[in-house]
């Protein structure tokens, strides 16, 4: 179809200019900005009106705080990513008489059943958050894969209070989110939901049915 | 999708049907409300969205070396990007695609591109199985129907309808009016078809041109499922869709989810930005990028006509239109119902055809205001008018001048030839008056304003009288 | 700055169905102490054709217009549509035209009555009528073409026995549209009526606006459903409220 590109970009280009284009003014974003701590209430107020729950942990306490929400739900396994940081950090916090631990470690081709119904809920980690509007920056990739956010029922995410930045423009600036060699990048701002019956809100459509985030305050 | 029947036709069937106007009543009143509290401060509303004006104005400028831009980015990160001129060539590339890799099951995000193209029907003719599975185009897909709205494709029904269809159509699915439930059974079905695919499709919400990178925005999860558990995705995107750096994505999803469903955020921002990479253990295979033409090369070479490109389909402008609200989308008889239909459409099939439809709009300009990237829709409606009655050469314009009757032709002579002589219209004005209530009403337009409006009656005495017997100087 | 003099154009819906207002437009600005002039000739702005895309038939009408007002000073209008018609879109339809400076020129000096009366002469209002409740419509080219929005109000306010009842839906259209009351007459008229059985839920027994078109499709909504309540031209209501008897 190389004619077809040819083609279109041929009609383009004849058929361009002729206007006046106004300058992009992005002083309406940078103004909106707010001290850490009004960071950390905004995301929590901002993602709570959407269903995300959300959990505290001291730094370095925070393995344990996993830890003892699965319990207490009595989820029969947690699904993590055993080559980050932070998934090594909660296996050396693992017990074996805990829910199981299951590394997401092969291909998902051969890993496809349990990762569609044998696990009870996924962890991974949050490069940064959005005050503005609430939400959780993601990058998938090799350490944490793409649907381990994704698939099971209950996705548990790690985030620092410092990595909360104020919008997603000043998360794209200072953190790169979405600039890096990531191949997905994800923001997530609640458990999934729909409107489409009625314009009434259901949450737990296709995605996860719950969104739990451990937050860290090391401000 | 031709309209088999005029607009007005369809218009007074739809208003005929209470359930419909009250369905979408109901809804439209819920979204304006929720848009309007999330815009509380009209200063800073002015601002974002004179930005978001600015970037698409600039991306359509740069529109052909944005896309060229795009496409050598995409290649650089894996993912293959294939051009269609019309619809009947997107569809048999998609179709290629899906053949040369023995793919049968198709699960779809939402692409309201795909619906321009027919492409589930084609796909089925030739043995693909292509599975709506956004919960709202999902519903309707059961029922064979089109969407009524680009962002909410089953708003024009209610939760009875959908209950009997479910329970009608799922296997083992009990009656049940519970939305919870109703959407746990969507949940469950969908999960199923994720898990078998052999292929996704999505549309594109925003394609960065300098990182390669195609942005889709969504609540359910479906639009990431179908990008990232099959081994195949496929992009469809009209070729407007390209914006040039990521951070001009920040404000246009702000813009984007504010102006639709009144959030401050949708669920996910889902990049994407190639297939599976090394070391990583999931994602597709492999992503294709299909840029479609069909007809928006020939509305970007009109300067006046380009700024309908730059509409990013939140559908605010149907959530404000009058006319939408008591209407309904499937009155239009198009795939972009409302004010962006009304203007798309007729550009996109030929000006003739649509003529009806260019003149149901009282121009009331809601949808103006209230547009995310300033696209004066009612400005381009007079325009297209225009365009439908008159053969001016220096439009490319598809069909124009075919709508043009001779009765309206000397309707508007007449009203010239009375009008731009003040002795005749005086005369005219001194009969109306006179006579002011022996004008039969059967006179066709008298015939029309009063299906449900009392006759107007014109004053005893005009207004020019009255002022020449209080002998107001004339300046 | 008060001008001394205005021109006065009286629309051609005014004209022939609501010249009352008409006469109480051009007495609000004589007592306000301006001169009104009202040349002679005096037919259309043209809006129709120009919606309908009939521009040169638009142009010959508006042209004849624009000659009657040579002299440098306001001309005020008893119409948002019709103001707005003439203050916006004049310019673009003589685009190019010989005579396009000389309308522009034009354009820059055409006001909307209420605008005029609040934003250039400041007028004070006082009550001289017993109480009553008014709902306001606004017609949606006063409201986003012309961007009348606040003086119809604030004149309004200025009268201490009139209660404003807000419309439901203040600024969802009327469904006049011009042609498209008559092209489309099955949605026009439904728009009609949903906006008579707003104007009768506020419990007010005016509805005032400053456009004919609006005024004309209300009323007949009304009269159509059998409703007491009554439209009326916003000049009409406050001239016949604030002058001595």
């Amino acid at each position: 179809m190389a004619d077809a590109r040819a083609e279109i970009l041929e009609r383009l280009r004849a058929g361009g200019g002729g206007e006046a284009v106004p300058l992009p003014d992005t002083a309406v974003l940078a103004r909106r900005t707010w001290a850490p701590a009004e960071r950390m209430a905004r995301l929590r107020r901002g993602m709570e009106a959407v269903h995300t729950e959300f959990l505290e942990a001291a730094p370095g306490q925070w393995p344990g705080v996993v830890l003892g929400f699965c319990r207490d739900e009595g989820f029969a396994n947690l699904l993590y990513g055993p080559r980050c940081a932070a998934g090594q950090a909660l296996a050396a916090a693992w017990t074996p008489r805990d829910p199981e631990l299951i590394p997401y470690q092969d291909p998902v081709e051969s890993f496809k059943a349990t990762l569609f119904d044998g696990v009870a809920a996924g962890f991974t980690t949050a490069l940064a958050g959005v005050a503005e509007t609430g939400g959780l920056l993601l990058e998938p990739g090799p350490e944490e894969p793409r649907l381990l956010s994704l698939v099971p029922p209950v996705h548990i995410a790690l985030l620092l209070a410092s990595a909360i930045e104020d919008t997603l423009w000043s998360a794209m600036r200072t953190r790169g989110w979405g600039k890096g060699t990531a191949r997905n990048s994800l923001l997530i701002s609640g458990p999934s939901k729909t409107a489409d019956i009625e314009q009434t809100l259901a949450y737990g459509v296709h995605g996860p049915k719950r969104l739990v985030v451990v937050l860290v305050n090391n401000l | 999708m031709h309209a088999e029947t005029g607009f007005r036709e369809s218009a007074a069937q739809a208003l005929g049907d209470p359930q419909i106007r009250a369905n979408f009543r109901r809804a439209m009143d819920g979204l304006m409300a929720k848009r309007a509290a999330q815009f509380p401060d009209p200063e800073d509303f002015q601002a974002m969205r004179h930005l978001g004006t600015a970037i698409r104005a600039r991306s359509l400028l740069k529109l052909p070396a944005l896309l060229e831009q795009l496409e050598a980015s995409c290649l650089r990160n894996g993912i293959q990007v294939h051009w269609a001129r019309t619809c009947e060539e997107g569809n048999e590339l998609i179709l290629g695609l899906l053949q040369a890799r023995g793919a049968t099951r198709l699960v779809k995000g939402k692409s309201m591109v795909s619906e321009e193209m027919g492409l589930n029907h084609f796909l089925e003719a030739h043995g693909v199985e292509a599975l709506e599975s956004d919960l709202g185009e999902y519903i309707i897909q059961l029922d064979q129907e089109t969407p009524s709205h680009i962002i909410m494709p089953a708003i024009h029904k209610n939760k009875t309808q959908i209950a009997r269809q479910f329970s009608q159509k799922i296997k083992d699915a009990k009656y049940t009016e519970d939305v919870d439930e109703l959407t746990a059974l969507a949940r469950k079905v969908l999960r199923r078809k994720f898990f078998e695919a052999d292929a996704g499709l999505s549309g594109v919400n925003f394609a960065v041109a300098d990182t390669g990178t195609l942005c889709l925005v969504e609540n359910e999860g479906n639009g990431r499922m179908s990008t990232h558990v099959p081994p195949l995705h496929i992009a469809v995107m009209g070729l407007e869709k390209v914006v040039e750096t990521l951070e001009d994505v920040a404000p246009l999803y702000a813009l984007l989810t504010r102006s639709a469903t009144g959030q401050a955020v949708s669920t996910y921002l889902n990049l994407i930005r190639g297939p599976r990479g090394p070391g990583e253990l999931d994602g597709p295979r492999e992503v294709h990028l299909v840029i479609l033409d069909n007809g928006r090369s020939r509305i970007y070479a009109d300067p006046q006509l380009r700024a309908t490109l730059r509409c990013i389909r939140c559908g605010a402008c149907m959530n404000h239109c009058p006319v939408y609200t008591r209407v309904g989308g499937h009155a239009f008889q198009a795939v972009y119902p409302g004010p962006i239909g009304t203007i798309l459409t007729p550009q996109m099939e030929g000006v003739g055809v649509r003529h009806e439809l260019l003149h149901g709009s009282s121009l009331c300009g809601a949808c103006a205001e209230v547009c995310p990237v300033e696209i004066p829709i009612p400005e381009i409606i007079v325009r297209l008018r225009r365009e439908a009655t008159h053969r001016d050469a220096a439009s490319a314009v598809e069909g124009r001048g075919t709508g043009r009757t001779a009765t309206e032709d000397l309707a508007w002579r007449l009203w010239a030839a009375v009008l731009s002589r003040p002795r005749v219209y005086r005369l005219a004005a001194w009969c109306a008056t006179r006579f002011r209530r022996l004008i039969p009403g059967g006179l066709p337009l008298l015939k029309a304003w009063t299906l449900s409006r009392a006759k107007p009656v014109p004053a005893r005495r005009s207004l020019q009288e009255r002022v020449r017997e209080e002998g107001l100087p004339h300046g | 700055m008060q001008p001394e003099r205005v021109y006065f154009y009286g629309t051609c819906l005014v004209d022939l169905f609501y010249p009352e207002a008409g006469m109480a437009g051009i007495r609000l600005l004589r007592r306000a102490g301006v001169e009104v002039l009202f040349p002679e000739g005096q037919t259309c702005c043209g809006q129709p054709a120009f919606n309908c895309g009939y521009r040169e038939e638009a142009r010959a009408v508006a042209r004849g217009q624009v000659a009657l007002f040579p002299l440098d000073i306001p001309v005020v209008l008893p119409s948002g549509s019709c103001a707005g018609m003439m203050r916006n879109h004049y310019p673009e339809l003589f685009h190019g035209e010989p005579d396009e400076a000389r309308v522009r020129a034009f354009s820059g000096r055409v006001f909307e009555l209420t605008q005029f009366l609040v934003d250039v002469l400041d007028v004070r209002l006082e009550d001289l009528g017993e109480p009553v409740k008014v709902t306001w419509h606004s017609s949606c080219h006063a409201l986003r073409d012309l961007g009348l929005e606040g003086q119809p109000q604030s004149l309004l306010g200025q009268l201490a026995n009139v209660e404003l009842a807000p419309l439901g839906r203040e600024r969802e259209c009327c469904g006049f549209g011009g042609t498209f009351a008559v092209r489309h007459p099955e949605i026009s008229g439904s728009m009609a009526c949903d906006k008579a059985d707003d104007a009768v839920a506020t419990g007010a027994s005016r509805v005032l606006s400053t456009d004919g078109g609006c005024l004309l499709n209300v009323q007949g909504a009304l009269e159509a459903k059998g409703e007491a309540l009554r439209v009326q031209h916003i000049a009409e209501f406050l001239w016949e409220r604030t002058h001595a008897r």
